[in-house]
Order: structure tokens, then sequence, then C-alpha cells
């Protein structure tokens, strides 16, 4: 299936004039002339590309992880064609998947965002509520620009300071490919003391070049500051290659507030390899909200690091796994400072043979002295064919902690579905109810037209 | 004489060890108040679910028509849009789903119009003020964390937002102390009097009774109506037990 996608691309793009280097990537996947084209497209200063050429190195040296679920169809002898897959690639609407038009028809999207989402339209239009969201923060003193922008910007030192630092290229091979080859998402500043009353949100998943697929997102909170940014969409994102490696970071500094919510619906082909991280000073707190739908294989753990006293965060995900699907999914939480406390609240429901796996792990470093955690999950499976399995790791170094875990596995009860269809509603419906609520303690945490748009997700993966 | 609202004839249900009813006959007229009496394990829980089409019986035998169609074939929903209701024994807790957004989607569903949600609201707090129920329960997840006769309050409540042709209520006054049973008393007795709904009451006790007019009462023994009388075979059995009908 991906392979065929794959033949699909239009090799032209990528091929070169130096037959060496051709027959290079024909035989390793990715170079470094690739990788500085990239560069040279993207106008990168002088450090952004050697940093590119490093991580390039450390990719090469690392191995594929074998740890979690297969990723075999992956060819990683190709790198190359998922690295440059569609850029200034004029596709087709009729190419699209029927499945993906028909979510897009369900979801009620405008064709235009369709196009776009979809990676053949012209750019989606919406440059405009972008301009206006980012004049009314900027009078804040906010900055919040693409990443590409950043770069070169006033802001470029800090950029420098911060950038891959948190998820460093070699942490895992995804994480030096992302170094490699990253294309656009956004930066964030939120200067000390400074609340922003909306919740931003990111447009430039359907602008940027190669963006939603090595796109990297920087957000830094300075002390005291208040933040809430909201990522990706609930549409599925099609991409004819089928590798997704981003990587989010985000500082949060001394007393400050941060909270991230995203809701991530790849196309059912996508491996998405995604690395999130946060780094949490003195008194400071960290919410993730994530909502992971879609893709074949995901592997994805936001990372919070307890980094000052007195810090806190909080996660709350929710994980969809249909037919085809092995969703490995989960959080960490390392406490390092003193007194810090941790929550982690996680849903995952199977369905039609899919596979669930809740992965956590909570270190208490043995400074970390006063730590409080907690972790609670709880899966539904809707079938007897669908799996779900829990992995929760704690690793406790004092003697002072204070930490908890629940798990609960489930069914969904036909005596449940029974008792809702005796008051008239339909089978179908119920179902959708029971599954809804089960996943309620996640949406009540969303803005109220995410919360709304991942009902809608939750009853069309149910329908499928 | 007009149709009965329900009539079963001739009916047979089993699971997969064996068959729980023989041959049931029952007609319920529109706004009649029947009640259903036996000893433990005589299948009338099983009756009452048969009627409202739950996946666990299998009729094997006879039919059910209501309000003049066969229903035998249709599924628990369809039933009740008819206007079929089952108060159960044990109502399912359902997670995350409030009482009243459930409600809400409920009417929606069975009259297929949006719901008016002022009035909604008033007519449910009208309602939730009859059955003694603080308001909180409204938005409160589905009998998550309700005590039994919270639950059964509940089941009532449902009853008179639904306001449906015919109820069945099983041992809705089991486990209830007296001031429970005489709210949900109270709450069947506005559906009987002030809404004209016919009843089929499983019971075995007279508790609930006591406010409520009673048409006929039926013994079911080991799967089989082997009696009909009137109101006062109620009493009778109170005094005597079900020997005399085993």
């Amino acid at each position: 299936m991906a392979k065929q996608k794959i033949a699909e691309v239009d090799r032209s793009l990528y091929d070169f004039k130096d037959d060496e280097s051709d027959f290079y990537r024909i035989k390793d996947g990715l170079t470094p002339d690739i990788v500085g084209q990239i560069s040279d497209e993207k106008h990168d200063p002088d450090w952004m590309r050697q940093f590119r050429l490093d991580s390039l190195k450390v990719y090469q040296k690392l191995r594929v992880p074998d740890w979690g679920p297969s990723i075999d169809g992956l060819d990683m002898s190709r790198i190359a064609t998922y690295v440059r897959p569609n850029t200034n690639m004029k596709g087709n609407w009729n190419e699209v998947p029927e499945e993906i038009k028909n979510t897009f028809e369900k979801l009620g999207i405008p064709q235009a965002e369709r196009e776009s989402l979809a990676g053949v339209g012209a750019q989606y239009d919406s440059e405009l509520v972008y301009h206006n969201v980012k004049d009314e923060v900027a009078q804040q003193g906010v900055v919040y620009t693409d990443m590409e922008s950043a770069l070169t910007g006033d802001y470029k030192d800090m950029v420098k300071e911060y950038f891959m630092k948190l998820v460093p290229p070699t942490d895992h091979k995804f994480a030096a490919l992302h170094g490699a080859v990253w294309s656009g998402g956004s930066f964030v500043y939120v200067p000390k003391g400074v609340k922003v009353e909306i919740p931003l949100q990111s447009y430039f998943r359907l602008n940027a070049k190669g963006a939603g697929q090595f796109e990297h997102t920087l957000i830094i909170v300075d002390e005291g500051a208040d933040l809430h940014f909201i990522e990706g969409c609930s549409a599925p994102k099609y991409n004819v290659a089928n590798l997704h490696a981003g990587c989010v970071e985000l500082y949060v500094k001394k007393n400050a507030h941060l909270r991230y919510s995203t809701i991530e619906n790849w196309s059912k082909n996508m491996y998405n390899l995604n690395t999130k991280r946060a780094l949490v000073d003195e008194g400071a707190t960290m919410e993730w909200v994530s909502g992971s739908f879609g893709s074949h294989v995901s592997y994805l753990y936001p990372t919070t690091i307890l980094r000052g006293d007195n810090s806190h965060s909080e996660f709350t995900g929710i994980t969809f796994a249909g037919a085809g699907q092995n969703l490995d999914t989960g959080a960490k939480m390392i406490h390092s400072g003193r007194n810090t406390s941790s929550y982690i609240n996680t849903k995952s429901i199977s369905k039609g043979g899919g596979i669930s796996t809740y992965r956590s792990s909570v270190v208490i470093n043995k400074n970390a002295h006063g730590a409080k955690a907690s972790v609670s999950c709880a899966s539904l499976m809707l079938d007897a064919e669908s799996r779900s399995d829990t992995v929760p790791a704690m690793i406790v170094n004092t003697s002072d902690a204070d930490v908890g875990h629940e798990a609960k596995i489930g069914r969904i009860s036909d005596e449940a579905v029974f008792y809702l269809m005796s008051r008239g509603i339909t089978e179908q419906e119920a179902r959708a109810m029971i599954v809804s609520g089960f996943a309620n303690p996640v949406s009540k945490e969303l803005p109220l037209e995410y919360a709304a748009e991942m009902n809608n997700l939750i009853k069309l993966e149910l329908e499928n | 004489m007009a149709q009965p609202l329900l009539q079963v004839t001739d009916l047979s249900a089993s699971i997969e060890e064996g068959e729980l009813l023989h041959d049931i006959d029952l007609k319920v007229g529109a706004g009649e108040t029947h009640v259903l009496m036996g000893p433990n394990g005589a299948g009338k829980s099983t009756l009452g679910y048969t009627l409202m089409g739950s996946p666990v019986y299998h009729v094997t035998k006879g039919k059910i028509c209501f309000d003049g169609e066969d229903i035998t074939g249709l599924s628990a929903d369809k039933r009740a849009r008819m206007g079929m209701f089952l108060s159960f024994q044990n109502p399912l807790e359902v997670p995350g789903l409030s009482l009243e957004a459930f409600l809400r989607n409920a009417i929606r569903q069975q009259t297929g119009k949006p719901i008016k949600l002022f009035a909604f609201q008033k007519e449910l707090e009208e309602k939730m003020k009859l059955l003694n129920m603080d308001l909180s329960y409204a938005d409160r997840d589905l009998n998550v964390g309700f005590s039994g006769g919270e639950k059964k309050k509940a089941e009532i409540l449902q009853l008179l937002m639904l306001s449906p042709k015919l109820a069945i209520l099983d041992e809705t006054d089991s486990g209830l102390d007296v001031d429970a049973v005489r709210t949900v008393s109270a709450g069947i007795e506005e559906y009987q009097k002030k809404m004209d709904g016919a009843l089929l009451i499983i019971t075995h006790s007279t508790r609930i009774l006591e406010a409520l007019k009673v048409d006929y009462t039926h013994i079911l023994v080991k799967g089989r109506l082997v009696y009909t009388g009137d109101a006062s075979v109620v009493d009778e059995i109170n005094r005597n037990g079900f020997e005399r009908y085993i």
C-alpha cells in the first residue's frame, strides 16, 4: 500500500545532475546534498545548515527503534522519498483517496481547505486569520510566527539558543532525521508576565512546504506568563509520503503556565513518530491535552521534565485505534525538582482489530523529594478482535514519594447498549454515546469546537 | 372492541440454555394497569425484557403486537419510539454521559425534532421536584454513583419525560426505603393519571400499588401465565403466597 503510493511520486523533483550523489541516494537514502538543498531553499543561516548536516551524521549512525510496534513498512533505504515527497508537487484532487474525501465531507471542511489538507491545493487562505491573530497578540509583545521566519527574525538568537536543546538529534533516529530535514512549524515567545487571553492556534500546518511532516514547534513561555496553544486539526492529513517525524519543544519558565492541546488525525497509511517534550521550571505548570486518531503506527509519548521545585504537570490523552492501526501512546513524567507533582489520565479505544498500547513512565529522581505522581489509564475495547495493553513504568528513587497507579480495561457492555436503545436511541447512536462518554474526561478539556470535532471523529470512526 | 395497546399471542422465548417463556397470552389496553407477580425465577423480568426487544432472548414462537403493529422482530429503539418503555431493575451506569444530555438525546431521537431547550429544562425541573430529586443530578453521569433509590427515581424521571403509551416497570420498588417507595409511587401515579399511560408492573410487594388503580393481576409460574384476575389477587397473594398457583 505504502510503497505503491511512493511510486507515484514525481521523481524528477529530486533527480540530481551529479550521478555519483544520485547513486549514493539510491543506495543509502538521505545524503548531505539533499539536506544541503533543503538548507538552500530555506535560506538557512550557517549554523542551521551545519546543524542539519550534523544531525544527518547522527541519523546515519542510529538504529531504527525495535521495542514498539513494527515499522517495517517504512522503507528506510528510500528515506529520501519520504523526506521530499510533495514539495512543489502539483497534485490532483482526483488522486486523493475516496476515504479521505468522504471524511472531509462528513467533517464539513470547506473545499479550499480540503485541497490544501490533501496536499494538492494552492496555499489555503489562512494567512488572513493568522495575521489578525498575530497582530492581536503582538500588542501584548507576544512573538508568534512560523519557524522559518523565526530563524532570521528578531528572535533568531533565542531560536538558536533553544532549538533542539530539549530534544537533541541524538535522542533517537527520528529526532536526528527531524534535525536534518525539519520544515515548517510554529515559534511562540510569550514575554515575562504576559497572559495571552485567547488560545493561540497553529495555522502553519496548512502553509509551509512539507509542513505536517517534519514540522518543528518551539514555544517559550517566560516567567509568570500564561499561554494556551492549540495544534493540529481533526481532518485527516493526507500525505503521499507516509512518515511523520515532527518535534515539539516547550519551555515553561518560573511560575509560568502553558497548556498545549492537540488533536491529530493522520491518514491511515502514516507512520507517526513524533517527539514532544516540555521543560518546566520552578512553580510552573504544564498541561497537555492530546487526542491521537488515525495513522498506521504511532509512537507518541509527550514528556515533561519537572526541573524546578514545586512545578506541576498534567497529561490528559485519548487514543483511538481502528482496523489496521497499532497506536503506541502515553506520556512520561520526570520529577527532578522538589515537591513536584504530576498526573496522567489517559483513555484508549480500540476497534475492528486495532491495537492500542498505553505506555508511560514516571521517573522520580533521587533529589526529587516530596514528589507526588498519579497515573490513571482506562481502555475500552469495542469488539473481541481488538487489543489493548498497558505498560506503565514507575521508577522511584526517593523514599518519600507518593505515587499511585490505576488501570482499567473493559469492553462496551451490551446491556448498556440495550438500556439506551430502550429509550429510543438507535444502536449506533447508543454505542457512540457510550464511547463519547468514555472520552468525555478528555473532550471536556478541549475548547468547545474542538470537543465537538472530536465527538464527530469518534462517531465517524465508529461508523467505518 | 378496540384493539388492545399490547397484544401478546402464544409467545415463547428462549436463551441458548433453553426455553424460559412458554405460550404467553397477554392483552394490555390503553391506560390500563396490569400487575405481574410470581415466585422468584418465574421469568417475570424475562417477559419484560422480551417485550422490550432485548437481544438476549429469542422469540421462538408467537408474536407481540403493539398499537396494532407486529413488533416481534423490531429492535428496542423502534419499540421505544412507538411508545414502549422499560424501567430496569438494575439501571446501567454510563460514565461521561449526563442524565440531562441523555434525556435530551432520547427525546430528540424519539420525536425526530430538535429540543426546545427552555421548555425542556422547565419540565425536567418540575419532574425532578416531584420525585424529590436534587437538581444537581441532571448534570451527573447517568446512574454513576447513584444510590439504589436515586437510580429508581431516575428511571421514573425518564418515564415522565418520555411519556410512553406503555411502561413496563421491573421491580421498581425493590430495595427502596419507605419514603423512596412513596416518592416513586407518586411519580407512577402521575404517569397513570395525568398521562393516562398503561402500565405493566412487575413487583413482589403491594407497597408500590397502594396509590394506584389496578385493573388486572397476572401470575407467572415457571415461564407460564397461570392465572389472571383483578386487583384483589394482589392482596390474596400477599396473605397466602403463590402456593396454590404452583
